[in-house]
């Protein structure tokens, strides 16, 4: 043990603080998405997200009543109210009645408005306006405040993202149409997978090496060079751009790792349990069918992440062998690329979009974590 | 047809068939093909189990041999041909390298993947094997190692989001809302700096995307060597009197090096493959283009199959290096 020679107590909090400070440089980017996503448009980009935590000093600008709410109280005609909306916390710093003097006075203080009349305006944002004329006009008074504001977030850009926005922008459909690429692109490759597993496991056949290097081999192929060749190959017989051909494709591409993956652990597996199964009578498809595939659960589990997290967060695939030029199938990925294009400066909507993409794999991720850690281990240490 | 439903029809057709392929090629092979009864039953036997392996693999592999064999070999044979009007090719033999050697964009992108291949495996490794020793000994590594884990699950192109709004400029008289500039100017830079087009410097500003999200394969894997190292030659060091830093380096690592190698690999692949941070982030403008999406530039802005062709070669050859060396150290396990 590290702590024999008694140097424990010396690094300890080194390795506290150290460990502390990683977890949070890692951490931070996506809290900052995450918050982001809760901000308003004006709110994102007058300060950092980080700011947005702890109240913050803001430059409002804010129009009164209109002069239809005006009441006559005792010859003066008045307009009242309070700046916020709901009054909890704010702090009125400075203000003023035009833009040019935002700071001209302190609370409390009174001022000569240009049209007749006078305003006061109080620190916790009420504020009076008072007249022995009536108000004219139709529009309320402008009024500049500098304010302690409290944090303050929406869900108006999940909504707007989700639901309201422009069809070009929704991720409501592009939401669907990735989970349609992706269920079938997990499911498929897993079956063929586990019976080419399973008999380079513990079928006997001349070749059986070769085949595995085989395997092996293609692990590493980039799927950069699939992408003309079968491209040419679809639109030759006929699937084009669709889902057919994607799932195809992912199903293809998923392949090597889903092998390798199943081979390593069903080779794992206790001997006795199949040689009995065997001398009993067993066929090589009922051993596959009640022993095999229910013991690599564990394995099946991790390969299924895997492909799952892969396809749900791929864009090369879907944009070579699914997205056409109608742009109706599009993926959340590819939609987010458009924006970043287009609306590249619209934080609010490109933060909510990331988010929503992201927020399925993330899920995924804490719930079956236990399962992608031993799929990493096998795929890669052996 | 709906999607929706296609889908679900196609996930019943697919498991469907898969079962059936299975379960029916193994009767016709036992009932109906050789039999095991009559008087050749145990020849018969005997010539099904040979048989029976094949139907087993059939599927995978034709799916394998179709999706990743057989294009790495038309890709080759596409790079040495020019696509004619009428879906004709004309074989021009080593005309697309040539022109793209006569390209300084390609040497752009080639230079910028050796450093994205020096930089990134090195910083994912070095990072991961730290974390996993801070983390090893500590009560609540587990969560620590979960949060650096995280970025794993998500996608490269949410992480280019994510890193688009730490980099993001602000002109000097506002707020800085992406923290890198924040940070800078609060140290005094005095004009806030557009990371993303700062040529050269800018590639590391992309690469510290890969490597945020390969830090937490790496730590994982490391982890779990540490983990797998004997108590004894740690216990035996620590009482010749090897201070911690002796300890990690003399004893910790030479003990794990097989899997850090095997981690660097993995990483090195990932960084051939590089596509989706640079398209989404700089789409390879300012000079930070790298092979991967030169290749899908020349694909399919250029439309141009022979050049596009010829650039995804030259992944594969980078990449054939690692290939033979995966092949050779499973074959020899498996002796």
């Amino acid at each position: 043990m590290d702590n024999i020679a008694g140097q424990k107590s010396s690094l300890t909090w080194v390795v506290h603080i150290s460990v502390f400070l990683l977890v949070a440089l890692w951490l931070f980017p996506t809290v900052g998405l995450f918050v982001s996503s809760f901000r308003t448009t004006d709110q994102i980009v007058t300060g950092g997200w980080w700011k947005s935590l702890f109240p913050s000093e803001q430059n409002l600008t804010i129009r009164a009543n209109s002069p239809e709410s005006q009441v006559e109280i005792d010859g003066l005609y008045v307009i009242q109210g309070n700046l916020f909306d709901n009054d909890q916390d704010y702090e009125v710093l400075v203000w003023g009645t035009s833009s040019r003097a935002i700071d001209a006075y302190t609370p409390d203080q009174t001022a000569e408005l240009s049209k007749g009349g006078t305003i006061t305006v109080t620190q916790g944002g009420q504020y009076r306006l008072e007249n022995t004329e009536p108000f004219s006009g139709s529009r309320g008074q402008r009024i500049f405040v500098t304010a302690i504001t409290p944090p303050e977030f929406t869900l108006n850009n999940y909504k707007t993202v989700l639901f309201t926005g422009a069809a070009s922008e929704s991720m409501g459909s592009a939401f669907i149409n990735t989970l349609t690429v992706t269920i079938p692109a997990t499911i498929i490759p897993i079956l063929v997978a586990a019976f080419a597993a399973y008999a380079l496991a513990w079928m006997d056949f001349p070749g059986r090496a070769l085949l595995i290097a085989f395997v092996v081999g293609l692990l590493v192929v980039p799927l950069q060079l699939a992408l003309i060749p079968l491209l040419k190959l679809h639109l030759a017989i006929g699937i084009g751009k669709g889902y057919l051909g994607v799932w195809m494709a992912h199903t293809g591409f998923g392949l090597p790792l889903a092998i390798y993956l199943l081979r390593n652990y069903m080779v794992g597996l206790p001997k006795d349990i199949i040689e009995n199964a065997r001398v009993d009578g067993a066929t090589d498809f009922q051993i596959f069918v009640k022993l095999i595939l229910p013991l690599s659960f564990p394995a099946l589990a991790s390969f299924a992440i895997f492909q799952f997290l892969w396809t749900w967060n791929d864009l090369l695939v879907a944009k070579v062998f699914l997205i056409d030029a109608t742009g109706q199938t599009t993926v959340m990925t590819n939609r987010i690329v458009e924006m970043l294009g287009t609306r590249g400066g619209n934080w609010e909507i490109l933060a909510t979009a990331a988010f929503v993409s992201i927020s399925v794999p993330l899920v995924v991720f804490f719930a079956l974590q236990k399962y992608l850690v031993r799929g990493l281990l096998a795929g890669s240490v052996k | 047809m709906n999607p929706a439903l296609l889908g679900i029809f196609t996930i019943a057709i697919g498991v469907v068939g898969c079962v059936g392929y299975f379960y029916l090629s193994n009767i016709f092979l036992d009932k109906v093909l050789f039999p095991a009864r009559g008087p050749k039953a145990g020849r018969n036997i005997n010539i099904a189990n040979q048989i029976r392996p094949w139907l087993f693999l059939f599927p995978a592999f034709f799916a394998l041999t179709l999706y990743l064999a057989y294009p790495v070999f038309e890709t080759l044979r596409l790079s040495l041909t020019d696509r004619l009007p009428g879906n004709r090719y004309e074989f021009v033999g080593l005309d697309n390298y040539a022109q793209m050697f006569g390209e300084s964009k390609f040497w752009e992108s080639m230079r910028n993947n050796m450093l994205w291949l020096l930089v990134v495996p090195a910083a994912s490794t070095g990072f991961g094997l730290l974390v996993a020793q801070l983390t090893d000994r500590i009560k609540w590594g587990n969560i620590a190692k979960s949060l650096i884990f995280m970025p794993m699950a998500i996608s490269l192109v949410g992480a280019a989001v994510i890193w688009k709004l730490v980099y993001d400029t602000r002109p000097i008289e506002q707020d800085q809302i992406g923290v890198l500039n924040a940070l800078y100017v609060f140290f005094g830079g005095d004009t806030p700096v557009t990371w993303l087009t700062l040529p050269f410097w800018n590639n590391f500003f992309l690469m510290a995307v890969l490597i945020w999200i390969q830090t937490g394969f790496a730590m994982v894997i490391l982890s779990a060597a540490l983990r797998g190292i004997p108590e004894e030659t740690i216990e035996a060091a620590i009482l010749d009197g090897a201070g911690p830093f002796q300890v990690f380096f003399k004893i910790k690592v030479p003990q794990i090096m097989n899997t850090i190698v095997v981690v660097w690999t993995t990483i090195t692949i990932a960084v051939l493959k590089v596509f989706d941070i640079v398209f989404a982030m700089t789409n390879g403008q300012w000079e930070t283009q790298v092979l991967a999406n030169y290749m899908f530039d020349k694909l399919f802005r250029a439309n141009d199959w022979g050049m596009g062709s010829a650039a995804a070669m030259i992944i594969m050859l980078l990449v054939t290096p690692i290939l033979v060396w995966n092949v050779r150290n499973a074959r020899k396990e498996m002796l």
